[in-house]
């Protein structure tokens, strides 16, 4: 196919179905603790939003309940409202093995490179807070949670 | 091809002489409105490239042979045609570059090698980051003061009114927009040419967003450089000027080096080549340089005025278009008067991401994001906005399938 008319069917319009725009107008766990076991801000260089997560850890390591907060598009508030019920109840491990495509079949799109910077923005941020809980918890798993 | 041509009652025959515009969005004719980002090419400059790179390709100013006298030939002649354009005295003060981003990095590095810890240096908080960080990171290393004319949320536009208590003896340079990328005011340098002087400091302008929209002359608006992209005024990526007054050229000293800006190399000691190809090492953009040539007549063909004019209707067109749906927040001067082709907005409950993502669906292409003016958007308090750009092939039915796109928005997001 020519590379110049070829047209890549990323989602468009198919991309505000209902479910989006549900999580983007009342996300899940929305909000912020005063205290958790790590808490993490990324910001999308791209155009400027920010996401923070907060995750509270039990001794095991495993994702006990979260918040996020911030401002952003619905394709990255939604993202952020789907990852935060998704990782409830997993391990770290499990969180480092999501990827791109998780996101996308948690949205339900398929997005082109630029919009996908905005559906990834929580996943890099939850993937960072994990790790910055690990390098406060080393050897981990036991001491988990003080 | 001097012949002129009229950007207001012409606007789909101009159209037709961009290539591209033809180009049909899922069905949907291109709907191009990020002109700002960068502007789609006539082809009349693809034809100087290619037919440039077909016939006469060779280095400049280097071999003795036809194709390289050709070459040098075209490749000097385009910057007497940009010097003609901008009013400049002569090819002397054309320094071609890479774009405004790079004219900026050259400039505040010959300028700073000049000035003493302390001295101090203006911009504007509405300034491209092309024009910041520079001047940010120099002054930085070598103790300089950076200072700001600050936003006016009640103008939309800069508060001139401080520069006057702000500059100072210390002060070496102010270097502002001359429209704002994202404000779209056009900024009064006249008045502020007079006081720079007055101070004994320099004026440098970025000249980026008004080189294609309104008319320039350096010396009857008392610029002493100025800096532009060729790919935002229908010329090609990659080509770019620095314009500087010839006395002040003179005595700055280059601050990049290597062959072709020389006259003569020891193996301790240069001296440098004439203006402007002391500030031109190694290989230039040649062909991007042809290519800025045949853009400047493209835009003799429309005279600036008209263009100027043609966008101001297209401007007022779809500010009242877009105010008239509701909830729509535009940023920038209430006037399309004191505007240049830039309109920055949101709306209320869609984001500028979605609301870009579902234009496209449609065919219309506006931006969407912070348009490398971080710190104006912190003053603004968004994280980001939607912008639509203008040109001269702007129809009022581009602006009509927008605001059609936006309305759809809105419903979709309520
Ligand atoms: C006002 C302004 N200044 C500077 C620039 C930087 O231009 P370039 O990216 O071509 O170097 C731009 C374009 O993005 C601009 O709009």
């Amino acid at each position: 196919m020519n590379a110049v008319t070829d047209q890549r069917d990323f989602a468009g319009e198919g991309m505000y179905r209902e479910h989006i725009l549900d999580h983007y107008k009342h996300p899940r766990n929305f909000g912020e603790w005063k205290t958790c076991s790590v808490s993490h801000k990324e910001l999308n260089p791209v155009c400027g939003d920010q996401l923070s997560f907060q995750l509270n850890m039990d001794e095991k390591g495993v994702v006990k309940d979260v918040r996020f907060s911030g401002q952003g598009c619905a394709i990255s508030i939604a993202s952020a409202s789907l990852l935060s019920d998704e990782i409830k109840g997993k391990t770290i491990d499990q969180i480092n093995a999501l990827s791109r495509d998780t996101v996308q079949e948690l949205l339900g799109v398929t997005l082109g490179p630029s919009r996908l910077k905005c559906a990834m923005l929580s996943l890099d941020t939850v993937k960072n807070a994990c790790q910055i809980y690990q390098k406060y918890h080393a050897g981990g798993k036991k001491h988990g949670g003080h | 091809m001097k012949t002129r041509a009229s950007a207001s009652s012409n606007g789909s025959r101009t159209r037709n002489l961009f290539p591209i515009l033809s180009r049909k969005m899922r069905g949907h004719p291109l709907v191009y409105l990020d002109n700002g980002a960068t502007t789609q090419k006539p082809s009349s400059v693809l034809s100087a490239m290619d037919s440039f790179y077909k016939k006469s390709y060779a280095n400049v100013h280097r071999g003795i042979h036809t194709l390289s006298e050709e070459a040098t030939v075209a490749y000097e002649h385009a910057h007497e045609n940009v010097a003609d354009f901008i009013g400049a005295s002569s090819l002397r003060e054309i320094v071609f570059t890479r774009g405004t981003t790079d004219s900026f990095n050259m400039l505040s590095r010959m300028l700073t090698q000049t000035f003493s810890r302390g001295d101090e240096i203006i911009v504007s908080q509405a300034e491209h980051h092309s024009n910041l960080v520079p001047w940010q990171q120099l002054a930085q290393q070598k103790g300089l003061k950076l200072s700001f004319i600050p936003y006016d949320s009640r103008t939309g536009e800069l508060h001139w009114e401080k520069l006057e208590k702000m500059i100072s003896k210390k002060t070496k340079v102010v270097s502002l927009t001359h429209v704002s990328n994202v404000l779209g005011f056009i900024s009064p340098l006249k008045k502020i040419s007079k006081l720079v002087h007055d101070h004994n400091a320099l004026l440098s302008v970025d000249a980026a967003q008004s080189v294609a929209r309104l008319p320039i002359n350096v010396k009857k608006m008392g610029v002493d450089f100025l800096s532009f992209s060729g790919h935002k005024m229908y010329g090609p990526t990659a080509s770019g000027v620095l314009y500087g007054r010839e006395d002040l050229f003179s005595s700055l000293e280059p601050a990049y080096y290597g062959g072709d800006m020389v006259r003569e190399v020891t193996l301790n000691k240069s001296t440098w080549n004439d203006l402007p190809w002391k500030f031109e090492p190694g290989t230039p953009p040649i062909v991007e340089g042809i290519g800025l040539g045949a853009a400047v007549d493209f835009l003799r063909a429309y005279p600036l005025e008209d263009i100027f004019s043609h966008e101001k209707k297209i401007m007022a067109h779809a500010m009242n278009g877009l105010s008239s749906l509701g909830n729509i927040t535009i940023y920038g001067p209430s006037s399309p008067e004191q505007r240049a082709g830039v309109l920055a907005f949101n709306v209320k409950h869609v984001h500028a991401h979605d609301l870009s993502s579902l234009l496209n669906e449609d065919g219309v292409a506006i931006r969407a994001g912070h348009h490398c003016a971080m710190p104006l958007m912190t003053a603004l308090n968004i994280p980001a906005s939607a912008r639509a750009s203008f040109a001269v092939y702007t129809e009022k039915s581009d602006i009509d399938a927008l605001v059609e796109g936006v309305r759809k928005a809105q419903t979709i997001f309520k």
